[in-house]
């Protein structure tokens, strides 16, 4: 699978302060996440000339990071496609480098709304930013409400049960008991995620992604030059990306997203299908968008998904298993997550995931959401 | 029917929606060109990229497309989306009843709350 034509491969990665950042700030924790993944890569900072990262807050993340870490890149991009921002910075990415534009790029990113949560002006100022005058006065607790409405759509349209949901926060949780990097690895049942505070109805806390602080950060170049770098690069085998809406509102079918055409064009580059996938790592915001995923990308027919997570299939010892590290329901969660997702599956892929490794996974499907079900990013890794 | 071409091109599609709500009228962009009816008001038809647009009198009649019950620390209330007769979905509230009655598929009828900001709510329509 290496050595493809414009092909790019991740080399090193890197993580930080999971959990919580002490005091510590952003800046610190993605510098700390990408020397780790620089240095991984068999590289030193000034061998960085592509750098992608994205802000909540500063729409100058990019020229920011780039003075914290001393580089001058010759390619950039600071584009915001929310969580879904660093599975779409592969495809950005590898256009970069096909095109000559740079060799070596370091995509990072890391918050700390755990040790340094947002204030309430902060809130109101970035409601200010992106304006969004049809549904702010309703005063939709977002993002969890847009996710709610999504859910109770597809409880209505397909069965789709609580139970079922709260089987993705259980099968997380028990990934979870078995990294040891996981910020909660107490005990989950379907009753406690059912019992647990209710949030937007139908989805409870235990329903919705952790807030933790945590930075990530990893270097993809071409497959040919991450041969040289590092012992196990992996492949990028495709990308894909899009994005319909921003609004939950605007958005058509609330129980399609588009994860169909992402997972299509990735899939497609791959030269891959569905059964051909040994892990897969999707954005668990909430319980239900793995649910969503797993039938958009093609993994069972749409309105499936409830079923299909029944009885621990995605969990540790499951026929496929799915966010490995615990996903933002248990391991970490500061904010946008894709970068995560990527990491896990470049670490079982390595055959690194110590006591959660799953045997044998030479394939893996990342899948990165950013809004409200908004812009979905998908990509397909391997080893050879 | 109102027709936005005879309007100064310098007036916004929110500033003109905000004004018919506040003279008691719940009106919705509707393209001449394609015909379909969209929101949030644009001043482009995003169906067809057309700028023939009229604001037309809504019905008020849609039905819940979906409903939530957002548990805010002081009172539980209701958010929902609403797919109006003439087409297009918005996101809006379920007045006159419980938050966790509203039902998916539920007729309802739009109301013009008179506040600050004028602000379309449903309550629910006997099916006729």
């Amino acid at each position: 699978m290496s050595g493809r034509r414009n092909g790019i491969a991740v080399a090193g990665t890197g993580l930080a302060a999971l959990g919580h950042a002490g005091s510590r700030s952003e800046q610190d924790i993605i510098a700390q996440a990408a020397h780790t993944a620089v240095r991984a890569s068999g590289l030193r900072m000034s061998d960085i000339d592509g750098l992608i990262t994205a802000s909540l807050t500063s729409p100058w993340w990019v020229m920011r990071m780039a003075e914290y870490l001393g580089i001058r890149p010759s390619f950039s991009d600071s584009t915001m496609f929310g969580g879904s921002s660093f599975i779409a910075a592969l495809e950005i990415a590898q256009l970069a480098i096909a095109a000559g534009r740079c060799e070596n790029v370091l995509i990072c990113y890391g918050a700390t709304p755990r040790s340094a949560p947002s204030s309430s002006q902060i809130n109101r100022m970035r409601a200010e930013l992106d304006p969004q005058h049809y549904e702010h006065p309703y005063k939709p607790f977002n993002p969890v409400t847009s996710y709610a409405l999504a859910t109770a759509r597809h409880m209505h349209e397909y069965g789709t049960t609580r139970e079922q949901l709260a089987e993705v926060a259980v099968s997380a949780r028990r990934w979870a008991q078995l990294n040891s990097d996981a910020f909660a690895r107490d005990s989950l049942t379907i009753d406690d995620v059912l019992a647990a505070p209710m949030i937007s109805d139908p989805l409870t806390v235990r329903d919705c992604c952790l807030v933790t602080d945590g930075a990530g950060a990893f270097v993809v170049t071409s497959s040919e030059r991450a041969a040289d770098l590092c012992p196990a690069p992996v492949d990028v085998l495709g990308v894909g990306h899009a994005h319909w809406h921003r609004q939950i509102s605007s958005m058509p079918d609330l129980t399609v997203t588009p994860a169909v055409d992402s997972g299509r064009r990735a899939f497609a580059t791959a030269g891959l299908r569905p059964a051909d996938i040994d892990i897969v790592e999707l954005y668990d915001a909430f319980t239900i968008t793995p649910i969503l995923f797993l039938e958009d990308l093609g993994f069972c027919a749409k309105g499936e998904g409830g079923a299909f997570v029944e009885g621990g299939r995605t969990g540790p010892g499951g026929s496929l298993p799915m966010n490995t590290n615990g996903g933002g329901l248990s391991f970490t969660h500061p904010g946008m997550y894709s970068i995560f997702l990527v990491i896990e599956a470049v670490t079982q892929l390595r055959g690194q995931a110590g006591d959660r490794q799953v045997d044998g996974a030479r394939t893996a499907l990342v899948h990165g959401n950013g809004g409200v079900l908004s812009s979905e990013a998908t990509a397909i890794l391997g080893v050879s | 029917m109102y027709d936005i071409r005879n309007e100064a091109s310098s007036t916004g599609a929110d500033h003109r929606y905000r004004a018919f709500l506040a003279e008691g009228e719940f009106r919705i962009p509707r393209c001449a060109e394609c015909g379909r009816a969209h929101f949030y008001p644009r001043v482009v038809c995003p169906f067809c990229d057309s700028t023939s647009l009229e604001w037309v009198l809504a019905s008020g009649l849609g039905h819940v497309y979906s409903t939530t019950v957002v548990r805010g620390r002081s009172a539980a209330y209701n958010v929902a989306l609403v797919d109006l007769e003439e087409g297009p979905r918005m996101m809006t509230r379920i007045d006159g009843l419980a938050p966790e009655s509203v039902t998916i598929g539920m007729p309802v009828r739009a109301r013009i709350l008179a506040d600050d900001e004028p602000l379309i709510v449903f309550v629910p329509e006997q099916p006729r």
